[in-house]
């Protein structure tokens, strides 16, 4: 707040942010069309962020966006209808019933949970699903999203209209899926928030943190999502996975900017909030049935946190729950780490015995991690030779520009201090 | 995924051009403008920057005492950029599919000129968990 009452900025922004996928619940199921509804909400934000620093916050924000949103719609249908009259005078387009003022509702949970599956829904691209689940029920302007993805806006502009276009199309109702469908398309929603939280925890590379920042918006979301579908451990299960990485994010780079494996983060630079968030969120769930991807995936990650040394890392329970996951997911990805586990506990000869059996995977066999992780074991190894030439070939692989230089400081390290 | 699309030719692939007739000319002025409105419709624009003949090209390195040392006579068979687009797509064959497409764009008599294409990853994915 800044002084004499007025809301700050950042608070508007948060209040907007938050209310975003409520008004357009309620005015996309009001007008039944999510396209322009989604345009109408977003312009009733932009007229907020302008009006509110200046006026003060409304007494009651959710109902005055809704209000304005509902307008900017029947403006627009008044004049498509306008424009259908002068096209076609015989047509009589009966004004649809708009005149009353918009009833003020409760906060549609539910409302929000169906924005999500449809955003998420899998006709769309991940790129599209992403842009528009930020846009949608994340509250960021197109600007801010394009920023995030170093793409020009209009990109990012298309991107939204195509997905919404493809909503379209697809005829896809505004309500929750039935209960059969319900359990895959959570699997759809889930997976986009990964993505979203990849992007942002992957690529930051400081410490600053910024208002876009995609990987707390994926937290922000998975928040919502989790509290929408108490019953989904999964959707408990990722939000601890996003909690339990986002925890070493500061430890991850050093100061120039350059990766920090895990092994040698500074442990006191992680966030034990999170990582107490993350282990309770599990503590909780685990217990309760179905063990999913995600759960243990956070699992995997709750035994690193909570290691007070890199020595201390309990190897074998880490194994174990690689073990339980490759049998659930066929993700090649799952199998290195699986294939490093084993190393750890039973030597690298192991791992690389693992590693070997991979290579008949067209998925992996030529990919950059495969090299990666066969350098690291061949390091374990002593054969720091054939580590070496295995570092630099997986550097000339990566797409990622930190990871080359620590691929390539890697190789370099072990092919001069060789006494 | 970012990648950047090259298009690169010889001295002489730029004079010959120099040389197209109009008509040819305007034809591939035209593809070029649709195929980078093409692009930004589908969402996986990032940039385009069509650049200046290779005439006056030079070469610049740092002399000893750090002032340019400037070379600007190349050999017959060097390539110069000629442009370059950015996308951003899901994965290489979508970034192959495009550049295919405007290899394809129209030379000389409307024939496709089937210009080479260099197709290179731009260094901007997230680089992987290193969990160990």
């Amino acid at each position: 707040m800044t002084e004499g009452g007025q809301p700050g900025g950042a608070a508007i922004e948060d209040v907007l942010r938050e209310l975003t996928p409520q008004v357009l619940g309620i005015v996309a199921r009001r007008f039944r069309d999510f396209a322009a509804a989604e345009d109408a909400v977003q312009e009733a934000l932009i007229a907020a962020a302008t009006q509110w620093p200046r006026d003060g916050l409304p007494e009651n924000p959710r109902a005055w966006l809704t209000r304005v949103a509902s307008r900017r719609m029947t403006d627009q249908i008044r004049s498509e209808s306008a424009r259908r009259r002068r096209e076609n005078d015989a047509v009589q387009e009966a004004p649809r019933s708009t005149e009353s003022a918009p009833a003020e509702t409760a906060p549609e949970e539910d409302d929000t949970l169906v924005l999500v599956f449809m955003c998420c829904h899998p006709a769309l691209t991940p790129a599209s699903a992403i842009a528009l689940t930020l846009r949608a029920v994340g509250g960021l302007t197109t600007a801010e999203i394009a920023h995030a993805f170093l793409v020009p806006e209009a990109t990012m502009a298309q991107r939204i209209s195509r997905a919404k276009e493809s909503i379209k199309n697809s005829g896809v109702p505004f309500q929750l899926p039935s209960a059969e469908e319900r359990a895959q398309r959570l699997r759809s929603v889930l997976h986009v928030l990964y993505l979203i939280f990849n992007e942002g925890y992957t690529s930051s590379t400081g410490t600053q943190l910024q208002r876009t920042d995609l990987s707390h918006e994926a937290i922000r979301l998975a928040r919502i999502v989790q509290r929408l579908q108490p019953g989904d451990a999964e959707a408990a299960g990722l939000l601890a996975l996003l909690l339990l990485t986002d925890a070493r994010r500061l430890a991850r780079t050093d100061d120039h900017g350059e990766l920090v494996p895990l092994m040698q983060q500074e442990r006191s630079l992680w966030n034990r909030v999170q990582i107490e968030e993350g282990v309770a969120l599990l503590s909780e769930t685990l217990p309760k049935g179905t063990v999913g991807p995600y759960q243990l995936q956070a699992a995997i990650a709750a035994v690193h946190d909570e290691a007070a040394s890199a020595a201390e890392t309990d190897w074998p329970q880490i194994l174990a729950l690689y073990e339980l996951l490759k049998r659930m997911s066929d993700n090649p990805m799952v199998a290195l780490n699986h294939a490093i586990a084993a190393a750890m506990v039973h030597g690298a000869v192991k791992g690389l015995e693992l590693l070997d059996a991979l290579r008949a995977d067209a998925r992996v066999a030529s990919h950059h991690r495969m090299e990666a992780v066969r350098a690291h074991l061949l390091e374990l190894a002593g054969e720091r030779d054939s580590a070496a030439k295995c570092y630099r070939a997986a550097a000339g692989k990566t797409g990622s520009l930190p990871e080359r230089n620590y691929l390539m400081a890697q190789a370099a390290r072990l092919s001069s201090d060789n006494a | 995924m970012k990648y950047i699309l090259m298009m690169n030719a010889k001295k002489a692939d730029f004079d010959a051009y120099a040389k197209w007739p109009k008509e040819d000319l305007k034809r591939n002025v035209m593809f070029m403008r649709a195929f980078s409105k093409e692009l930004k419709d589908q969402g996986v624009f990032v940039a385009t920057e069509g650049l200046a003949f290779p005439d006056q090209a030079k070469i610049v390195r740092a002399g000893k005492d750090g002032a340019p040392v400037t070379d600007g006579v190349f050999p017959e068979s060097k390539e110069f950029l000629a442009g370059y687009w950015i996308v951003d797509v899901e994965n290489e064959q979508q970034a192959c599919a495009i550049a295919a497409r405007v290899s394809a764009g129209p030379g000389p008599g409307g024939v496709a000129g089937n210009m080479p294409i260099e197709v290179r990853q731009v260094m901007s994915t997230a680089p992987e968990e290193w969990t160990r």
